[in-house]
């Protein structure tokens, strides 16, 4: 095995990193991936709360980095589907206790014994940035229709680009098709048509997300939410396949029918 | 011993008349000789302007004025003494005589015609400038791809956007009012030219190719018009 190591990341903070990290990590490991997630907010430590993991910590990246602990030992394995695996960060240093020579070491180790390895980027451009960039085979840019963060996002896939590990790929987040429809949001077109970067998932905005990230149950373990689909969706794309995107609205001339149109392949 | 002397008056003609150059010797001499060398001319000389060229020699004015007298006598017109010494030229002047005359040009080579442009220094950005990115010049710039928000183009000279043009763009910004901004799409999030500012009305219409430039002391953008 030779994991691909995925970097997920916005600039913005509060877009949905870390919720997406972990319902991606969640999903890849439910059709039967090995999958290792390493949480890379040093200091600002959300991804084990988020896969319920986090009254299980006893060594975290720091250690692993610093010697203290050996890779099997900071890996909490997550009881409820085989292969999951996290690094969480620590949360009692800085961003500055790793460096990016570091990761790549880190990554380097791990990769030939999983499948894939998700790294949650912390905000922000950075040193836990660079850090979390620096192994990236694949770059996510998750953003939400919003302009603030459509202009991180611009950032953010210029970085990525500046460091040749282009061409990011972009989440959008947080769709509420309701008010794209009567024009309140951004519509997806116009966030793909400024960021011109190719999409790779649409996440409705769902309120299970909230419930199920409190309760450290991620949406994609369950088959029921729209955003569990939209994750497992993405998950699936991940890996190569050619799944249409969800089609949120019930009308298929709305922009979502426009929108599955538009990314047909041929579209840059 | 005998030797041959230099001639001390020697003449050939120029394109304004003709070039007297004196050589060594005192002035009522050379003077003598001169007169002697146009008394013998007579019938070619007559009419002729003639220059004097008197090397760094001082003649004072009542000497010049004296010899162009004597000249004008023979029917010679004196028009221009050259000198290397100030003060015979400053004499000349007072007299109303020229100091200088057009030195003989080398034959006009025939060049090829001049199809081969300079041209000016630009920079060439073939990539879509995201936010954070900064193009900064003196010379013109032109991107081939997209200004987004939050990116920066900055140019002494003419900036052209083969793109869409959203970010902040700068031209003239040494103070070059003439300088223009073309895009296809035009639509800043605030656009300098030189030391005025405008920002982009809000466009609900297709985009088309404009121009922005400086017209009346206003920053205005118009139809991108080629023929112009």
């Amino acid at each position: 095995m030779a994991a691909k190591v995925v970097t997920v990341t916005s600039g913005k903070g509060g877009v949905g990193k870390t919720t997406t990290t972990a319902n991606l990590a969640v999903a890849l490991a439910c059709q039967g991936q090995k999958v290792v997630c390493i949480d890379g907010d040093i200091g600002l430590r959300n991804l084990d709360v988020v896969l319920g993991l986090e009254n299980r910590i006893v060594y975290d990246l720091v250690d692993l980095v610093e010697g203290r602990c050996r890779l099997r030992q900071a890996m909490i394995k997550d009881k409820r589907i085989p292969e999951l695996y996290l690094i969480p960060a620590a949360q009692t240093r800085d961003k500055s206790a790793v460096s990016p020579s570091d990761m790549v070491r880190l990554c380097d180790e791990i990769r030939p014994e999983v499948d894939w390895i998700l790294i949650d980027s912390p905000a922000g451009i950075e040193r836990g940035f660079r850090n979390s960039i620096a192994p990236a085979d694949i770059v996510l840019v998750v953003t939400n229709p919003e302009v603030s963060a459509v202009r991180d996002a611009d950032r953010i896939i210029g970085l990525v680009e500046a460091e040749e590990k282009g061409p990011a790929r972009l989440i959008i987040n947080r769709v509420n098709p309701v008010l794209t429809k009567r024009g309140d949001m951004l519509d997806p077109d116009d966030v793909l048509e400024l960021l011109a970067v190719e999409l790779i998932g649409i996440i409705p905005e769902d309120e299970s997300v909230v419930v199920s990230t409190n309760r450290g149950q991620p949406v994609a373990f369950e088959g029921t939410s729209k955003a569990g689909v939209a994750f497992r969706n993405v998950a699936r794309r991940l890996q190569g396949e050619q799944v249409p995107f969800l089609n949120l609205q019930e009308n298929n001339n709305g922009f979502f029918g426009r929108f599955t149109r538009l990314l047909k392949p041929g579209r840059v | 011993m005998f030797t041959e002397q230099k001639p001390i008056v020697s003449m050939k003609g120029v394109r304004d008349g003709l070039l007297v150059t004196l050589g060594e010797g005192e002035w009522p001499d050379i003077q003598e000789a001169l007169l002697n060398e146009v008394k013998e001319k007579r019938d070619f000389l007559k009419g002729a302007r003639l220059a004097l060229d008197v090397g760094n020699r001082v003649i004072c004015a009542a000497d010049m004025g004296t010899l162009r007298d004597r000249l004008s006598d023979l029917e010679v017109n004196l028009w221009a003494v050259l000198s290397s010494s100030t003060a015979t030229e400053q004499t000349a002047q007072t007299l109303g005589l020229a100091t200088r005359i057009t030195t003989p040009r080398p034959e006009r080579t025939v060049r090829p015609m001049d199809t081969h442009l300079e041209g000016e220094n630009a920079i060439f950005v073939q990539r879509t400038l995201r936010s954070g990115f900064k193009v900064e010049t003196r010379g013109h710039v032109v991107v081939l791809g997209d200004v987004n928000p939050g990116a920066e183009v900055i140019a002494g000279g003419n900036v052209i956007v083969w793109g869409r043009l959203r970010g902040m763009v700068h031209a003239g910004a040494e103070g070059d009012e003439s300088a223009v901004v073309c895009a296809l799409d035009l639509n800043p999030t605030q656009l300098r030219i030189a030391g005025l500012v405008a920002v982009s009305p809000q466009k609900t219409r297709k985009p088309r190719p404009e121009v922005a430039r400086v017209h009346e002391g206003q920053v205005i953008a118009e139809a991108w018009n080629i023929k112009d």
